[in-house]
């Protein structure tokens, strides 16, 4: 079958997974990576902090999801410009080893809207230190074109505020940006349960990005393997392409040689 | 000496450590974190070579959970 083949390629790398998924709010490091194996997710992302220096002995991420079997996509989460960003990726860079980033500079804490002035500035800073940008950014389609044109690896647009699980707000936006873009576009937050997913997959998204949607699921395994099939199933639907939408009835019987 | 380290004072310290010393005087292990020193990014590669000062400010970081 076809889809057995169609791979996932950001920058060059492949991925057999189209689902990429978040690691904040779980309850335990342990119930993560369940989540991650349930999901079959080959990237995840993280984010970059302090160590904690009076416990050294507290459970580190790297002990429960292995960074050589899974890449790891370090965030700029939290930072609000973009010389943090740029400050942030370049220790990750060293702590991993890897240059595959998560760019994303937030505004108001409120909505979490990304501060698309401060993401294009800090993206060309981290282009030009050698950096292979997935860059989370608005659902406009202007802005989508510009970062683009600066060479981001992958271009991630809200499907809604993060961590508000209202799905897709506007598709229409999402559907100018998956028809002018030549890199990989990748809804990137809003996902609030399995159809929202499939939606983002059947506007020809190449991949969704979610972190809340299965860490906040009272069953965040059960709502993890569901993602990985409705991810699987808005794709397929995707390729196989949709019947046009009709005003009217039509049978699926013929009415022909009725008795 | 006295190094400033995540924001914390950490006074008292040995004069002449490296950043390996440090590590290992903190119990951090070397392959999960990465240091940066006065701003700059400390090649984990030059962690046994760098002696650290008297006043530097140093961040460890690490990967925590994150969307």
């Amino acid at each position: 079958m076809a889809a057995t083949q169609d791979k996932l390629i950001i920058a060059g790398r492949e991925f057999s997974s189209r689902l990429i998924i978040g690691t904040g709010k779980y309850e335990t490091y342990q119930q993560n990576a369940d989540a991650l194996t349930a999901s079959g997710a080959d990237i995840v992302t993280v984010a970059v902090r302090r160590v904690n220096l009076t416990n050294p002995d507290e459970p580190l991420l790297v002990d429960f999801i292995d960074p050589k079997k899974t890449v790891y996509l370090p965030n700029t989460a939290g930072c609000f410009t973009g010389e943090d960003a740029v400050r942030t990726l370049r220790l990750a860079r060293e702590a991993g080893g890897w240059d595959l980033v998560k760019l994303e500079v937030l505004s108001d804490p409120k909505h979490l809207y990304p501060d698309m002035e401060e993401t294009m500035r800090a993206a060309k800073l981290l282009i030009a230190d050698g950096f292979e940008v997935m860059v989370y950014c608005s659902d406009d389609p202007v802005f989508a074109r510009k970062l683009e044109d600066l060479g981001c690896a992958a271009i991630m647009p809200l499907g809604a505020p993060i961590g508000s699980g209202l799905g897709i707000q506007n598709q229409v936006n999402i559907r100018l940006i998956v028809e002018q873009t030549s890199v990989p576009v990748i809804v990137d937050a809003g996902v609030g349960t399995a159809s929202d997913a499939a939606i983002a997959m059947e506007l020809g998204c190449d991949g969704v990005l979610m972190n809340t949607a299965i860490a906040e699921a009272k069953d965040p395994i059960l709502m993890a393997k569901a993602m990985k099939h409705a991810v699987k199933a808005g794709r397929q639907a995707y390729l196989a392409g949709r019947m046009p939408r009709k005003k009217y009835a039509d049978p699926s019987s013929p009415l022909a040689g009725l008795i | 000496m006295q190094l400033i380290i995540n924001g914390e004072t950490y006074a008292d310290l040995k004069t002449d450590m490296s950043m390996l010393d440090l590590l290992s005087h903190l119990n951090l292990p070397k392959a999960k974190i990465a240091v940066e020193r006065n701003k700059e990014i400390v090649p984990k590669s030059s962690y046994a070579t760098i002696v650290l000062q008297d006043g530097d400010i140093l961040e460890i970081i690490t990967f925590i959970g994150g969307g």
